[in-house]
């Protein structure tokens, strides 16, 4: 079965500066791949070139999406592809309202009501009282990644790339937002890569892989567990290294 | 026109006298807000040079008073006290215009305890090229009284240059509350000068929500309201698109006289395409324990236009407490890119966006009434 994204030695600057230096990867349907990476180590960036926004720039290298190169294409265009986005930090979205925001990513006119089933989802995100309310605007960090992965859900995307889902959000609110990031991944055979700095999502979502991403290039595809365990042991640095032998190609 | 706003126009030239008024101008008044008659208090219409209907709906007669305003001083010689009382003849030479000769206006009276549940609205029209239309109007809010009122000032396609002043006098009594918003719908070439004062008694609301969505030439004005009485309270809300070289220039002053008076002043403006917008607002405390807040948000879409806002704030006793907000500037990339990522395009984001920012519900109106003016708005914005 061909691959639903395949990175291929991907070079990506931002504000003149080489941030990508070569990563390649590939992802399948209906998998869950967790990215390590320290502060400052560009996985932000990668989502970012993936989505095709703007002030990342491509130096070289190639993104195809379900077989297609996808380079010459807009955000808007990807977006309309299957990619999805769930944002670190959303932005406040002046006079628009959260629920003209989901209508939107339902397909939706501002004039038609949500459906039984869709309202239910948004009381189980624990927004309804938001929907009248400007996108972001005033919302907590829980909050804000609520809306954002709920968004996300409600455009049903083949490839979620999620940045950060789980910082800043109590443990209730990610038992909540993972469980239903791994709900919709089974249920529809979508893909996802989360980027993450703990180790808390893995009890609920069942990822493939693990990666870590340091100076500017991919290493390690494993349990991420395992990733995770000797991240917090050795550090980055020395989990790069891996220390065990026969790395299994994925 | 589609299909609904065609039903609505024929609804709005059969019902009632309306059809005495031409099918074109009704039109054109739909899009400045109008409706038919029967969903309205009462109904008033001043074309050019005369005023043409005058009528209060049944349900509300013996409780409204709507009529010109020559046809008011005749009737009530008492009325001449408050001709010019808020607002000085001498004020400028707009002011003095009227004050030498004026083709009518609306004189508005609501009597005391009355609660008004429909909005009342008028509409003044100009159909003639070169007209320098010349208005009075007096609105009185007696004791313990509300009411809403809805005036679509409008220039028909007949008439390409013109002026319109109009002084417009608002007297709110104790305990009263008025509504009163303003849609402009003029002509790339028309010249605006309003000008208007109300002066707020004890516990009295005055909101003055303006509107102007369409191409103008010059639009220039600075209502004042005097909230004299203690616990009074002035609100000002505006929303303002120019576009196709529009000039404005909106302010308004709230001078908070009565102990524990309340002003606030929320305004929205998007300029485009050469048009230049200034936004001024003066808030003035001398009253113990009054309180005001003013904000002002714009946004700037090309390089060829300009947006100012100008706050001034004044305080003259210790107890004051005033407050502004203001920012201009374009809108944030990182705001566009993100509702592309939401499969919209750059132009589809950009206008929800714009449209977003001119929200009515930012006046924090009763829902009514603010789906009454999200309905003008989107309309006027079509149009």
């Amino acid at each position: 079965m061909g691959y639903l994204l395949e990175v291929e030695n991907l070079k990506v600057e931002l504000g003149n500066r080489l941030i990508l230096d070569g990563v390649s990867f590939e992802l399948r349907s209906s998998e869950i791949h967790l990215l390590f990476g320290p502060n400052g180590s560009g996985k932000t960036t990668l989502v970012g070139a993936i989505a095709g926004l703007p002030m990342y720039r491509v130096v070289s290298g190639r993104i195809l999406f379900m077989g297609e190169d996808i380079m010459n294409k807009s955000v808007e265009e990807r977006a309309k592809l299957g990619i999805g986005v769930g944002f670190q930090n959303p932005p406040e979205i002046t006079g628009v309202k959260l629920e003209d925001l989901l209508k939107l990513c339902l397909g939706k006119s501002p004039k038609e009501e949500f459906s039984d089933e869709e309202m239910h989802f948004i009381e189980s995100f624990r927004l309804k009282d938001f929907l009248k309310r400007e996108t972001h605007v005033g919302f907590s960090g829980g909050e804000r990644k609520r809306s954002e992965i709920l968004q996300l859900l409600f455009l049903k995307p083949k490839l979620l790339l999620l940045d950060e889902p789980d910082s800043g959000v109590d443990v209730e609110s990610l038992k909540l937002v993972a469980g239903e990031i791994q709900r919709y991944i089974e249920s529809s055979g979508a893909s996802a890569l989360i980027i993450t700095h703990k180790g808390d999502i893995l009890d609920y979502v069942n990822a493939r892989y693990g990666c870590v991403l340091l100076n500017g290039k991919i290493h390690c595809f494993k349990d991420p567990k395992y990733v995770f365990e000797d991240i917090k042991q050795e550090g980055y640095d020395g989990c790069v290294k891996c220390r065990v032998k026969g790395e299994e190609k994925w | 026109m589609p299909s609904e706003r065609r039903r609505e126009v024929v609804e709005l030239a059969e019902k009632g006298d309306l059809k005495s008024i031409p099918h074109k101008i009704l039109e054109e008044a739909y899009k400045a807000g109008a409706t038919s008659d029967d969903k309205r208090a009462g109904t008033f219409f001043h074309i050019d040079q005369s005023t043409v209907y005058s009528k209060v709906n049944e349900l509300f007669k013996g409780k409204i008073e709507l009529m010109d305003t020559k046809e008011a001083l005749q009737k009530y010689h008492w009325l001449s006290n408050y001709m010019w009382r808020s607002i000085p003849k001498e004020k400028d030479e707009f002011t003095r215009r009227v004050a030498e000769d004026f083709s009518g206006g609306y004189f508005l009276r609501i009597l005391p305890n009355t609660e008004v549940t429909f909005p009342l609205q008028s509409c003044l029209v100009i159909t003639q090229e070169e007209l320098e239309q010349r208005l009075h109007n007096i609105i009185i809010v007696e004791e313990n009284s509300k009411v809403h009122l809805i005036t679509s000032c409008l220039q028909h396609s007949t008439a390409m240059v013109a002026s319109h002043i109009g002084v417009t006098e608002t007297y709110v009594k104790r305990g009263a509350q008025l509504n009163s918003t303003m849609v402009h719908q003029w002509r790339d070439e028309t010249v605006v000068r309003p000008r208007s004062a109300s002066i707020i008694e004890e516990n009295g609301t005055f909101v003055s929500n303006y509107i102007c969505l369409r191409p103008v030439r010059d639009v220039q004005m600075y209502p004042v309201a005097y909230c004299k009485g203690e616990g009074s309270k002035a609100i000002f809300n505006s929303i303002l698109y120019g576009h196709r070289n529009t000039f404005m220039d909106i302010g308004s002053k709230i001078i908070l006289d009565g102990r524990e008076s309340r002003a606030e002043m929320i305004s929205r403006a998007v300029t485009r395409e050469g048009s230049k917008i200034i936004v001024r607002g003066s808030i003035e405390g001398n009253g113990q324990e009054c309180r005001g807040h003013l904000e002002c948000k714009g946004l700037i879409l090309d390089d060829e236009s300009f947006i100012q806002s100008i706050p001034e704030l004044t305080a003259r006793s210790k107890s004051i407490e005033i407050t502004h907000e203001a920012a201009v500037g374009r809108i944030s990339e990182k705001e566009i890119v993100y509702l592309m990522t939401r499969r919209l395009s750059k132009e589809q984001a950009v206008s929800l966006i714009v449209r977003g920012f001119m929200d009515a519900s930012i006046m924090g109106l009763p829902e009514a009434l603010t789906t009454e003016i999200s309905r003008i708005i989107e309309i006027a914005a079509k149009s």
